[in-house]
């Protein structure tokens, strides 16, 4: 392996901090300014937001379901099973439906993003578009990022429903609990603050997803080899990249509403 | 036989001013990595002018075409495309100049999810304003000029290279632009398909009268390009007669080292007496 002095790679990070950065501004400055491409983002939002359905449908329903197993054999030893919805609906809209569907999507679609997207750069399709006189921030970039942050919300409520009849599912069928207490003990804990929350998540996380995976697409080099590199890199960045937004998100939230 | 083209002398300036010069490239440098590509590079191309720009691999060619469309930027000096300095240029003023100029990829870069149609309306579509009606008629005339009608609903997945070469040629024509550059538009065909390729840039080069920089490492294509012109009566290519000269407004463009070492046309070229050029061309 090439050694690099740290020169270098304080240039490399600092120019990677600066080119992410123009390209995320600009990817909201061109919501502003025309051409806007509503048709790719229409078709941007059927790719991203149908076609994650079905991941986001099976993960939210199976981590409401295994929250509800674990979290019952806890409250048993304190007699508090009844309490079982709170848990379940507090963890799932608060934190778990946000950032399990944030990360199924940014594997599925960050590296979806960085491998079309390279591809394009490596074929030099890319500037071909920008010889044909259309900015390709505008065509590509802005399109994604707006079509993801809008369907992660969506498809992050979806989660939390599917979480809750999981979690459901769990105390009926296995715990014996009776439905309507699960699901009004589940419906009087959400408060405003929770559910706020819960949904401010995802729309960074999609502006995450979407501007991380489109910048290591925009900047892939080194053919395929180098799409492979951009690909693997969009996904592991946007994952680390949603934890750490989601800890920092959660700490303001927390501040901003009062908790301890 | 249909006459050959106008002569170059009618449709040149003798002494090239701004106004006549399509591409102006002043003490143009550009390094990548550190190391020098060009090297304080002059050139112009003159209105309705083939310049074909020939050097080894690395030497710069398709840089050059890069520069004139502001895809890239030069380290030092001045481009003027026509009568704008691209290295002054906003991205945004970019994509307006940008229209009036053609290209074609060195390997077509058509855009693989679109088929043949919607490569070739793409310049179209993006400028709003043409009625569908429209783009299809100017989309079909495109493909008939390259005698690809029948891939209309292709993709570029299911087109051979030379078919590929041909739709970016429509694609890049389709709007009547006012330069065309070409990025090795032969490189990794077979001869006949080459043969096809250099027909059509000489038909577009004679009927419409295109300035146009040609990038090649193929002599034999700009030799071809020089000797012959397109006879629009039996369409075709067919040779200069016995005796014309300077009938072509053909130039060529020789780099070494980051340096232009020769700019002239093809008599020039065949008596340059420097050893590298020499060689080159034997």
């Amino acid at each position: 392996m090439e050694l690099i002095s740290p020169t270098e790679f304080a240039k490399d990070t600092v120019q990677t901090v600066q080119d992410y950065s123009h390209l995320a501004g600009q990817s909201i400055a061109n919501l502003f300014r025309y051409p806007r491409y509503f048709a790719d983002m229409l078709q941007q939002a059927d790719l991203i937001g149908v076609g994650s359905l079905p991941i986001v449908i099976l993960t939210g329903f199976f981590t409401g379901a295994v929250l509800a197993l674990n979290s019952a054999n806890t409250l048993q030893r304190f007699g508090s099973l009844s309490l079982l919805g709170q848990l379940v609906s507090v963890g799932m809209v608060r934190e778990l439906g946000p950032v399990l569907t944030g990360l199924m999507v940014a594997g599925r679609n960050s590296s979806g993003m960085a491998s079309e997207l390279g591809s394009m750069v490596v074929t030099e399709q890319i500037d071909a578009m920008r010889a044909l006189g259309t900015d390709p921030m505008k065509k590509l970039v802005t399109p994604r990022v707006i079509s993801t942050v809008f369907m992660l919300f969506f498809l992050t409520i979806i989660s939390d429903l599917l979480g809750l009849v999981g979690g459901g599912a769990v105390a009926r069928g296995l715990l014996g609990m009776d439905s309507h207490q699960y699901w009004s003990s589940a419906w009087q804990i959400l408060t405003f603050q929770d559910v706020f929350m819960g949904l401010v998540k995802p729309l960074l996380f999609g502006f995450v997803i979407s501007t991380v995976g489109c910048y290591y697409g925009i900047s892939a080099r080194g053919g395929t080899q180098g799409v492979g590199r951009a690909t693997t890199q969009a996904v592991v960045a946007s994952s680390v990249f949603i934890l750490l937004v989601d800890f920092f998100a959660t700490k303001l939230l927390m501040a901003i509403f009062g908790y301890r | 036989m249909a006459a050959p083209p106008t002569a170059i002398e009618q449709r040149l300036p003798s002494q090239p001013d701004a106004a006549a010069n399509i591409v102006v490239f002043e003490n143009v440098s550009i390094a990548f990595e550190d190391k020098p590509v060009l090297d304080g590079i002059s050139f112009r191309l003159a209105k309705g002018e083939t310049k074909a720009i020939f050097g080894v691999a690395g030497s710069g060619k398709s840089t050059i075409l890069k520069l004139t469309l502001g895809l890239v930027k030069p380290d030092d000096g001045r481009i003027y495309v026509l009568g704008d300095d691209v290295t002054q240029m906003s991205e945004d003023a970019l994509f307006e100049l940008r229209r009036k100029i053609g290209m074609v990829f060195q390997e077509s870069a058509l855009f693989d999810s679109l088929s043949v149609r919607e490569n070739v309306a793409f310049r179209l579509l993006e400028e709003g304003h043409v009625s569908e009606e429209e783009v299809e008629k100017r989309v079909r005339e495109a493909l008939s000029f390259v005698e690809m009608e029948e891939a209309v609903n292709k993709f570029p997945a299911e087109l051979s290279g030379g078919m590929r070469r041909r739709v970016a040629i429509a694609r890049a024509i389709v709007t009547q632009p006012e330069v065309l550059l070409y990025d090795s538009p032969t490189g990794g065909l077979d001869p006949v398909t080459s043969t096809t390729i250099i027909q059509l840039i000489v038909k577009q080069r004679d009927v419409y009268q295109t300035s146009s920089l040609l990038v090649t490492h193929r002599l034999q294509d700009a030799f071809i390009m020089a000797t012959h012109y397109f006879d629009r009566k039996a369409n075709e290519m067919r040779p200069l007669p016995p005796g014309s000269r300077g009938e072509i407004p053909m130039a060529f463009l020789i780099l070494r080292d980051g340096k232009v070492i020769f700019d002239g046309d093809a008599r020039e070229l065949a008596q340059s007496k420097d050893e590298y050029i020499r060689e080159y061309i034997s």
